[in-house]
């Protein structure tokens, strides 16, 4: 298999890669690890008639802490976000469980979120933890909270003429934890069913700050804000985390389908929110 | 458009379709055919190069994006002394059956052990995570990566 003919532009910088993209209109993708975009383009479900590659820009590539926050550039592949130290909680839980070894050595994390597949992980990931995106036009560079920036099934309010160079992801200042558990058949394959949870404590040890996110059981990843009120000035408690899941099983609408039934999927849910945040509480506990 | 790709310290300067996979350019324009096409969707790792060191799948990467980067394929895997370790050790303890995944595995072995010198059978497993046997060969696999390994150590300890 092939894509469809198309016109390649090596960008080599960001301002030349966003020119590229408004002389292509709608037309034109960017092009970073391609491990999502290829395949669709040779199965011909996308059929860009321009693309343009990002791979060549210097300085995209960082994975680094500054001003309280975890900065991830455009071209931070997902195997250097495993490696990297600058992670923490439910970044570094989830980065092993994106993909395959082989994928992770090409695909990017920003490449994942503005792709914004309803299956993906990252996505999850960052509606729990808190994330902009930070993405750059013509006129400049804006900052979109995540929540506000996934705006449906391979749709987000990204403009036309707009690149992801980053995401800022707010580094929790006292004590906290995170996970990411992922169900799936192989390696490799979409979520069967996934939580992200994240939890921040205040001296006394009782949420200060809670996320919590579903994959693979809705129309498109989901924070479970509800849950998330409900954990915030408590203790952390085995009946408050089963209280918690009980909410995401309710918030999960998942559907039957080759990796499973529905209502073993919101049981799933349920198992995973309770573990999730029990690993997360002792993660935040002996940090 | 023009690229030159290094494939097993050799440049090959060619024009290509900027649609060309790299797994087509490297089989097709260079014509070294060790490098399989299996699923052709991102799943098999039957495609498996090194890019720069790292193993990647050919059949999800455009030959363009490889233009300046130094890919090895399983032909670049032998050394003047003979069979890299890798190949040597699938061929000692039987880590092919049918064949078609063993250019991948051996190329993420060789990988592999560059990183580790000493991999344990579950790193060896999750190094190979993204490469399928459907000979379901594994036990053998992960056997010759490690043998490898053991050898690659021991004659570097002798030397």
């Amino acid at each position: 298999m092939f894509p469809a003919r198309f016109d390649l532009v090596v960008a080599q910088s960001v301002g030349e890669a966003v020119e590229a993209k408004a002389d292509a209109g709608e037309g034109g993708r960017f092009l970073a690890g391609g491990q999502s975009l290829i395949p669709m383009m040779k199965m011909r479900v996308a059929f860009p008639d321009t693309l343009i590659d990002i791979n060549r820009i210097a300085g995209l590539g960082a994975i680094e802490r500054a001003n309280g926050h975890l900065q991830v550039g455009a071209l931070a592949r997902h195997a250097e976000v495993v490696a990297s130290d600058a992670t923490f909680g439910a970044i570094a839980a989830a980065a092993p469980w994106v993909a395959d070894p082989l994928v992770r050595n090409r695909g990017t994390m920003c490449g994942s979120v503005a792709h914004c597949d309803p299956e993906g992980d990252w996505n999850s990931v960052l509606l729990a933890t808190g994330a902009d995106v930070v993405a750059q036009g013509p006129n400049g560079e804006r900052s979109i909270p995540i929540a506000g920036f996934i705006d449906g099934a391979f749709t987000s309010t990204l403009g036309e003429d707009e690149l992801v160079v980053g995401l800022r992801i707010p580094v929790p200042s006292g004590r906290s934890g995170g996970a990411y558990l992922k169900l799936e058949r192989k390696v490799g394959d979409y979520a069967t069913v996934a939580v992200a949870s994240h939890l921040e404590l205040d001296d006394s040890g009782a949420i200060s700050a809670a996320g919590l996110a579903l994959t693979s059981v809705n129309p498109i990843n989901t924070k479970v804000a509800d849950a998330e009120a409900l954990l915030v000035g408590q203790q952390p408690s085995e009946e408050l985390f089963a209280e918690a899941a009980e909410l995401a099983a309710a918030a999960a609408e998942p559907r039957d389908d080759v990796r499973g039934s529905a209502a073993w999927k919101r049981q799933v849910v349920r198992t995973y929110t309770k573990r999730g945040l029990a690993a997360a509480a002792q993660q935040a506990e002996g940090s | 458009m023009e690229i030159t790709v290094t494939i097993n310290g050799s440049d090959h300067a060619s024009d290509v379709e900027p649609r060309t996979l790299l797994v087509d350019h490297i089989r097709r324009t260079v014509g070294l055919t060790g490098t399989h096409v299996g699923c052709d969707t991102t799943s098999c790792g039957a495609c498996t190069v090194l890019m720069d060191g790292k193993p990647v799948k050919a059949c999800t990467v455009l030959a363009a994006q490889a233009d300046g980067s130094e890919v090895t394929t399983v032909e670049g895997l032998k050394t003047a002394d003979g069979l890299h370790p890798v190949q040597q050790a699938f061929t000692d303890d039987h880590g092919l059956q049918c064949g078609f995944c063993t250019p991948g595995m051996m190329l993420v072995g060789a990988s592999l052990i560059a990183e580790n010198a000493d991999p344990s059978d579950d790193e060896v497993r999750w190094a190979i995570s993204g490469n399928l046997c459907r000979c379901t060969g594994y036990i053998n696999i992960v056997k010759a990566i490690r043998t490898a390994a053991a050898r690659v150590a021991e004659s570097s300890n002798g030397s």
